[in-house]
């Protein structure tokens, strides 16, 4: 997954019953992969400005660049944790990116469903893969934290990722450069439990002062799907004039990709 | 039950002792120690549960802090629990005055990630109704923010006018906030039979309101008085802050998503006028919105006009499984930048989005703005933001 695109999204995916990178196969088909790739533009691929941004951060902070990708015209570098802040200087200082859109953590480790799905609780939501799998540009641990700035002038963006340590859950602040990443640190804190190094005053922001856990940790359950188990497949009744095969299984249960509605 | 009230003794009143009561008081140093005042959760000023701890000095504000997550509901983590068609319900209710435009980026987010091109008619009928969200939006703002200067009346013409554009938003959707009429690959139900000449009627409607708002509003010398120079904006500021939208024009940043940012819908086929202002003041929010409805009356003109025949939905599978991957859409929304930042592990469900909501990073710069106004600026400078709660706690 830590190269670029991974497949993903790619238009082929929809209409053909193989997934697109099962590139074992016969050779005959080889060359209507080759035309299909020819006539369908990359979606992930960089237009002239923002490969040059690319091309520019990577050239500012050198070693600090740890790994870069791009998903759907859009940037992605991951840089070094020690050096999270001056890439912030950098794109604010030198490539005019005058416009912070956000700063947001993510958690990386699958959610855990505790006794299997069929143990109560909630069995409607999603089934997430169990694996560990990273985005674009990979990661060393379970969580990430990653910002997105832009240009009001120049008209392009980039997503910048950073790695935070499982054990010491520290990243530099933001906000002696972006002053508005204050709100967004705070938030990022009381989600995920990051100590934003530099933030003036990391308070609750969202939630009520006291608060104990973090909520958007993967392993912080709903609570309100624990208390009372999702109503929702318990209300479906078969229908008077059959269709129990629709009743039985749940609608999550591996869906055909290939069947088409009309 | 005819008791009286026993009659004052008398006593004697020595003129002279007041005065000298009062200039003992003027002898000393006056105490003039802060005042902390609460403005809010529960305040008509607020536009719903937002609290201002404001500490005052007289009637100047020193420092001012935005409480918010009283209405927080943790979208991005109900998100994680549901699958992407149940999602659009929910993120409906972030900026509630405008919600079809919050569905069209996350529907875009997994529609890019699927590699699905919604048919030309479905673009076109989403991009009429997020200009018509749009216009929604800013006309009850237009007066509302009369209201909030301390001008009745135009709130009645605010929310009369909404009226007519909520009700086309419903005969089309069957939800006048609510609609959840996006799906992936295109839209629920095409438009209903007549609608396209009701609407031109209502935006010629609105487009004349917009003369009575310039007349009644922004060409009264109160509202003048009130608003020009005050809460001033200065670009690159507003833009480290994160605010963007019709705030940050108004200080003369000359920058539009639907125009600048990457194409969606069928703004790159529109022509249109950004509008800006230099000022960055609370008048140059209200003039800019102002002209910003009547450029979405002159687009929604322009698309009903160019509006193409065909299906509204595209192929897309029964159960939506979008491949793994992850996206970043942003669109222009009424209040500013809406985007959302989609991790996918190949699920039903997104892994984790992140919802970047425009009116967050606009009231993130109110610290700033506030320190040294008066109070009553203060409901102005609130009032020119214009924020929705929703769009703040998520």
């Amino acid at each position: 997954m830590s190269s670029s695109g991974a497949g993903a999204g790619s238009r082929s995916s929809l209409t053909d019953v193989t997934p697109p990178d099962s590139g074992e196969s016969p050779e005959a088909t080889t060359s209507t992969v080759v035309e299909a790739a020819a006539e369908i533009p990359d979606p992930h691929a960089l237009d002239d400005a923002h490969a040059e941004l690319l091309a520019r951060f990577e050239n500012e902070l050198g070693a600090g660049v740890l790994d870069t990708g791009k998903a759907f015209g859009m940037p992605i570098v991951r840089v070094q944790r020690t050096e999270w802040r001056r890439a912030a200087e950098i794109c604010r200082y030198t490539l005019e990116c005058d416009f912070l859109s956000f700063v947001a953590g993510v958690d990386w480790m699958p959610a855990p469903k505790e006794g299997g799905d069929d143990a109560g609780g909630d069995t409607s939501s999603p089934v997430q893969p169990t694996e560990t799998t990273y985005g674009v540009t990979g990661s060393d641990g379970r969580f990430q934290v990653f910002a997105r700035v832009q240009s009001t002038s120049r008209n392009y963006g980039i997503t910048l990722k950073v790695d935070v340590d499982d054990d010491a859950l520290l990243v530099q602040s933001w906000v002696p450069v972006y002053p508005g990443a204050d709100w967004h640190e705070r938030e990022t804190w009381e989600m995920y439990g990051f100590v934003f190094d530099g933030h003036p005053a990391l308070r609750h922001l969202y939630l009520p002062t006291g608060f104990e856990g973090h909520p958007l940790r993967k392993d912080y359950p709903l609570l309100s799907r624990v208390v009372k188990p999702w109503p929702g497949l318990v209300d479906v009744e078969a229908m008077p004039g059959g269709d129990e095969d629709a009743a039985a299984e749940p609608a999550v249960a591996e869906p055909a990709v290939a069947e088409e509605a009309s | 039950m005819s008791t009286t009230n026993p009659p004052l003794p008398e006593f004697d009143v020595d003129p002279r002792a007041f005065r000298t009561l009062a200039d003992a008081q003027m002898g000393v140093e006056l105490d003039t120690g802060d005042m902390i005042l609460n403005l809010g959760p529960q305040h008509p000023a607020t536009h719903g549960t937002l609290r201002l701890v404001v500490r005052l000095d007289g009637e100047r504000v020193i420092s001012a802090d935005p409480v918010i997550g009283y209405m927080h509901r943790g979208y991005e983590k109900l998100v994680e629990f549901r699958t992407y068609p149940q999602i659009t319900t929910l993120i409906n209710r972030i900026d509630w005055l405008s919600s079809f435009a919050n569905e069209v980026p996350f529907i875009d987010a997994a529609e890019k990630l699927m590699g699905v091109d919604a048919p030309p008619r479905a673009q076109y009928i989403r991009t009429i109704l997020t200009e018509l969200s749009r216009i929604s939006t800013f006309v009850l703002f237009l007066g509302e923010m009369g209201l909030q200067v301390g001008a009745l009346t135009p709130a009645f013409y605010g929310f009369r006018d909404r009226e007519h554009v909520v009700n086309l938003i419903e005969s089309v959707t069957g939800g006048r906030f609510h609609p959840n009429f996006n799906r992936v690959g295109g839209l629920k139900d095409d438009l209903p039979w007549g609608w396209v000449n009701e609407t031109r009627t209502v935006l010629k409607k609105i487009y004349d309101a917009c003369d009575v708002f310039e007349d009644l509003v922004a060409g009264n010398e109160i509202f003048a008085a009130r608003t020009k120079g005050v809460g001033i904006i200065p670009p690159e500021i507003g833009a480290a802050y994160g605010v963007s939208g019709s705030n940050l024009r108004a200080s003369g940043v000359d920058w539009d998503l639907r125009r600048d940012g990457a194409p969606y819908l069928v703004y790159p086929d529109l022509d249109f006028k950004v509008w800006t202002h230099p000022d960055g003041d609370s008048f140059a929010r209200y003039w800019v919105r102002l002209q910003e409805t009547r450029e979405s009356c002159r687009m929604v003109l322009q698309l009903l006009d160019a509006l193409p025949s065909g299906p509204i939905m595209a192929k897309v599978p029964r159960i939506i499984k979008v491949p793994a991957g992850e996206v970043w859409t942003e669109v222009e929304n009424p209040l500013g930048q809406m985007g959302y930042y989609v991790f996918s592990k190949g699920a039903t469900g997104p892994f984790r989005v992140k919802i970047r909501s425009a009116s967050f990073s606009n009231v993130s710069i109110l610290p700033w703005m506030l320190r040294g106004v008066f109070v009553p600026d203060v409901i102005t400078i609130l009032a020119s933001l214009y924020f929705i709660l929703g769009d703040i706690d998520r």
